[in-house]
């Protein structure tokens, strides 16, 4: 049909920001913005992976995630099926190898794989045939959430380059601050990592980061703020003294809002801790787009399942 | 890909006058204008679309909405694709149910496109009619679909390729005939 509409994403599975090229980061949320409009309709549905099946397979417990692949794999009439760590085979003591070959023998077209450990996705992906989607893994990256964040952002500014971008809290542990730290600097935005010293390494500068430990220097003149949960299941090495301690210097409250710009945006990618990261009334203000960074998560993923699932003969991964 | 151009089968004026005849044919047809909404197929069918809602306000001073329909997630080839299309935006901000719709495409060929939109159509509500018009009909329909207007009936060859530019993408009103080169 019309050459000038085709396009070329030349990767078999999406394992982080890192792998894409700025091209191609733009192409995913041009194409999301297309599909955003699908979740609008009376008929959430369009037809376009029908036949198609994508498993979910996660280690790692996950509402958003998991629901949003499932969701955006539904409304492109892909088959989904779940796969969640109590009710299989794992706990019986089965590798993860031979998890994933029992699965492909069911003849699946894709897997999107969360777990604890980093690089398991990358694992995955060298010795199977499916596409594999990282949903997260340990500490490294989580793709998908940095195209929606970036995807919002974009939404709400316009533009991602020039941007002052604010990523507060356990940077150390955030897989979203990884994969949004290397998204933004692709696009040309301004990145200032904050948090107490044990939880951000000064080693961050070095991918193109600012660090700054003090959250009010941080936030002035900001354009977006985002605020990452307190990983508590990961505090047991005393990162910090306590919780009181950690909410008295870095949560957002109103009062240290007022020194980023007046129509700046607060995000988080939830699930939030209220009260200790983040003031509760700020994670409801008209300045928070919290919801609409969920909302995004589906037309981001329909996007990535089309882009990965579609087209004949492609590239295979490295 | 380089391509000889073989014919020029319209140009600019051919073009204003057989949307003009065509509207001509839409307005005896459709007794109820209020019911009427246009549907543009992308890229080339919107701005059709657009030209005829344009004559219809000139001739019955009425105003006829026009909508955006993007077919790329309705085809029926999208697992043999070598490259994949860009998904773009389907924008049709009002709702088709109980309407006569009017489907605009520039050039109708296999049938297949049309079909994929139908099929769009139906995920966005249930038209009480679908009429379709096209500015060239080449032939080599390979679905039982016929356009309900057509500007003008052009017997090809499977080879060849048939060109509508427009004003509003191509910067030039002409249709063209045109045949890849064989290196």
């Amino acid at each position: 049909m019309n050459p000038e509409t085709s396009l070329e994403f030349r990767h078999y599975h999406l394992l982080g920001i890192e792998d894409l090229e700025a091209s191609e980061i733009m192409t995913i949320l041009d194409t999301a913005e297309s599909m955003a409009e699908i979740s609008r309709r009376d008929i959430k549905k369009v037809p376009t992976l029908r036949g198609k099946t994508v498993v979910n397979l996660f280690f790692e417990p996950s509402t958003r995630t998991r629901s949003s692949f499932e969701l955006a794999a539904k409304r492109l009439s892909a088959d989904i099926v779940n796969f969640s760590l109590p009710t299989s085979s794992v706990v019986k003591g089965e590798t993860l190898k031979d998890t994933v070959r029992n699965l492909e023998a069911m003849a699946i077209d894709a897997l999107v794989v969360r777990h604890a450990s980093s690089g398991v996705p990358h694992f995955i992906a060298s010795f199977c045939q499916s596409h594999v989607i990282n949903a997260g893994d340990g500490t490294h990256e989580h793709p998908t959430q940095a195209l929606l964040d970036a995807y919002t952002i974009r939404q709400y500014k316009k533009r991602i380059k020039g941007l002052k971008v604010v990523i507060v809290g356990d940077i150390l542990h955030s897989r979203v601050a990884r994969s949004n730290l290397f998204l933004l600097r692709k696009l040309g935005a301004e990145v200032v990592l904050c948090g107490p010293p044990t939880l951000l390494p000064p080693e961050f500068s070095k991918m193109g980061a600012k660090i700054e430990y003090n959250l009010e220097k941080a936030l002035i003149g900001a354009d977006v703020i985002m605020m990452l949960r307190i990983q508590r299941e990961r505090q047991k090495a005393n990162f910090f003294p306590s919780i009181r301690e950690y909410r008295h210097l870095y949560c957002l409250t109103p009062e240290r809002l007022k020194l980023a710009k007046k129509e700046a945006i607060i995000m988080h990618p939830g699930p939030i801790n209220r009260g200790i990261e983040i003031d509760s009334s700020l994670a409801d203000s008209v300045q928070s787009v919290i919801l609409k960074q969920v909302e995004n998560g589906v037309a981001i993923r329909m996007a990535v399942l089309y882009l990965l699932l579609g087209g004949k003969e492609r590239e295979t991964a490295d | 890909m380089a391509e000889k151009i073989k014919a020029k089968i319209m140009d600019a004026n051919k073009i204003r006058r057989v949307l003009q005849r065509l509207t001509t044919e839409i307005l005896e047809r459709n007794r109820n204008l209020k019911n009427l909404v246009i549907v543009g197929i992308r890229t080339r069918g919107i701005f059709l679309g657009k030209r005829i809602a344009a004559l219809i306000k000139e001739m019955e001073k009425i105003d006829i909405p026009v909508g955006v329909l993007d077919i790329t997630l309705y085809r029926d080839d999208f697992s043999e694709l070598e490259t994949q299309h860009m998904v773009q935006k389907t924008e049709i901000p009002f709702p088709i149910t109980k309407k006569d719709v009017l489907l605009v495409d520039d050039v109708l060929f296999t049938g297949r496109t049309i079909r994929a939109a139908m099929d769009g159509l139906f995920d966005l509500g249930r038209p009480k009619t679908i009429q379709l018009l096209v500015l060239i009909d080449r032939g080599h329909r390979e679905l039982p679909i016929r356009a309900d207007y057509v500007g003008k009936v052009l017997p090809t060859s499977r080879k060849e390729l048939v060109q509508v530019r427009l004003k509003e993408v191509d910067g030039i009103d002409e249709v063209l005939i045109t045949e890849p080169i064989e290196k």
